[in-house]
């Protein structure tokens, strides 16, 4: 394995991918999004709104949290509700949203290395370099997840200080992360990242633009968006056995889902393609 | 012993074959051309000798390496050209070249001197830091040629290597492409409809039809197997005396000739007839001005095989 000519094509598939607007301005926004601007906005909510409204509000997040696992509920216990809603909002209910950074990072940079370089007509010199069809698989694999998880990673670092900041007045002192966070950083936000490539190699198979890609690989939101409607309901609560689980059944199907893609990713198929 | 080695090579698509039944060979320092009209397996053929796409039957040997197993091996030792220069127009002309070159393994300290080697010899160096998407044709297909030669490969593909091109463009490519050879002695697979490029810079020629070879040699060899017979025009300063036709179609090797003004057009059997016929004319009172045996372009055999075909 030619570990020099993966890290080129990596390399090289990120310097294209910073020239496509449509690839990295998600890139920011989203973990503007996620990072600041819903941590200040919870933590003002709970500590601006007047006292009387607020125990008006407050009163609908109590009664979610009776929906919590027992263990869960005792991180609750002989808080004041204020505080109470900004925990519940800042670090679980905003958890699963997180997923959506890993998936789309790496969906995204995936559409515009695989389906992008065909759409720009220049996977045909790739393929005449002598390469193995391995090589040109993983750089381009490690050019979706490295910064997907990257990106991530420095998302969550950054919303960690954040909450701790806009909620200090609050709580007088760093409460966040809580345990349930370290398995949903490191154990199933690379498996999102994987997840996420993987599908995407399945799929530019059958499309022939990026936009197509982008807006397919998109639809694995939806598997975001069931956890995040679990949570709320309390049909299904991310605690840390729970995202161990989770994680471990996506891994699982990433191995699978690579599996078929090292399978399918061959110099014959891709050529004929063209 | 010859670099490229093809027995029989086919390749299908389904029902429809782009190669069929190729057999030949390509020896070191030979240009050698594959000229056919669109859709003619030439690009396919390219394909197969560098281990991109399997056959369906038939074997090659490229270096003495099976393509269908060593493709890394030939592709390490071949640079190729292809038909769209497929150059990453986001990137500078030089990150192109560092990529590629990195692709080829050429060792980290070299890539840089080995870069500029190739931006200089091209006349692309003043736009080295440039995005290629601003560069016009000619400037993307000689980055292309330098990404192809920036290894160094004693074989080079060339892939309709003038095409899209405007003339002065493609004459320039042309050129670059007659020095390398020559200069450097590589071996050259042109692929082509362009039969002017093709009669100029090729050794030999595989006349391509739907996957076939129609013919196969240098083009003295093709003109002869397709005209045995050869023409020769013959101007008099002063005429010969008599009816010098008639005599000398009686001649032995001559088949057949017709006198105009100054001027004969003899069909001989060979050109060793020729001085036979010159003799002839000169006992017969005859100074010549000129003797032209004729010549066939490549256009005329191209175009007699592909009728040939029809």
């Amino acid at each position: 394995m030619n570990w020099r000519s993966i890290w080129a094509i990596a390399r090289k598939d990120l310097m294209e991918v910073r020239q496509n607007k449509a690839a990295w301005i998600p890139a920011i926004v989203l973990p503007l999004m996620f990072a600041v601007i819903m941590p200040i906005l919870f933590s003002a909510v709970s500590q601006f709104i007047p006292a009387e409204e607020a125990q008006k509000q407050l009163g609908d997040v109590e009664m979610m949290l009776k929906n919590l696992p027992p263990a869960v509920q005792a991180i609750f216990d002989g808080l004041k509700l204020e505080q109470m809603f900004v925990i519940y909002m800042t670090a679980f209910l905003l958890a699963p949203l997180f997923l959506i950074m890993p998936l789309m990072f790496s969906s995204v940079v995936g559409a515009d290395s695989f389906v992008g370089e065909r759409e720009r007509k220049t996977m045909e010199a790739l393929l005449y370099s002598p390469t193995t069809d391995m090589e040109l698989f993983l750089g381009k694999v490690l050019a979706a997840v490295i910064p997907a998880i990257s990106l991530s990673w420095l998302t969550y670092l950054v919303y960690i200080v954040v909450v701790n900041v806009a909620s200090y007045g609050l709580f007088q002192r760093i409460w966040f992360p809580l345990p349930t966070w370290w398995p949903l950083m490191f154990w199933l936000t690379p498996a999102f990242a994987l997840l996420g490539i993987s599908a995407t190699v399945m799929i530019s198979a059958r499309v022939k633009t990026f936009m197509e890609a982008y807006q397919l690989t998109g639809s694995l939101v939806v598997i975001v968006l069931a956890l995040v409607i679990g949570q709320v309901s309390g049909v299904l609560f991310l605690g840390v056995g729970t995202v161990f689980l989770i994680g471990t059944l996506i891994w699982v199907v990433d191995i699978v889902l690579i599996r078929i893609a090292i399978r399918n990713f061959e110099r014959s198929s891709l050529i004929t393609k063209l | 012993m010859p670099i490229i080695e093809v027995n029989d090579l086919r390749r299908t698509f389904g029902e429809n074959v782009a190669v069929d039944r190729m057999t030949f060979t390509v020896e070191p320092g030979e240009v050698f051309g594959l000229l056919g009209p669109n859709g003619a397996g030439k690009t396919t053929t390219v394909r197969l000798l560098n281990g991109i796409l399997p056959p369906s039957e038939g074997t090659a040997r490229v270096f003495g390496f099976d393509p269908t197993t060593q493709g890394e091996d030939i592709r390490r030792k071949t640079g190729v050209l292809t038909e769209t220069p497929a150059l990453y127009e986001r990137l500078s002309a030089r990150e192109n070249l560092e990529f590629f070159a990195t692709l080829q393994a050429i060792p980290e300290s070299d890539v840089s001197r080995r870069v500029d080697e190739m931006l200089e010899f091209f006349e692309l160096a003043p736009r080295a830091k440039d995005k290629v998407e601003t560069f016009s044709k000619g400037m993307k297909q000689r980055l292309a040629l330098a990404r192809a030669l920036i290894h160094k490969p004693p074989l080079l593909f060339l892939d309709e290597p003038t095409s899209g091109l405007d003339p002065e463009a493609a004459q320039q490519v042309n050129d670059l492409i007659a020095n390398l050879t020559s200069a450097n002695g590589q071996t050259v697979v042109l692929a082509t409809h362009n039969l002017f490029e093709a009669q100029r810079l090729c050794d030999r020629v595989a006349v391509m039809n739907k996957g076939k070879i129609l013919a196969l040699g240098s083009l003295k060899e093709l003109a002869r197997k397709l005209w045995p017979v050869t023409w020769v025009d013959i101007t008099f300063h002063v005429k010969p005396k008599g009816k010098v036709a008639d005599a000398l179609k009686i001649h032995r090797g001559v088949i057949q000739a017709s006198a105009e003004d100054e001027a004969l057009a003899v069909q001989v059997e060979n050109e060793d007839v020729i001085p036979e016929v010159v003799r002839h004319l000169v006992n017969n009172g005859a100074s010549i001005l000129r003797v032209n045996p004729r010549d066939y372009t490549l256009e005329d055999i191209y175009f007699a095989l592909q009728a040939g075909e029809a």
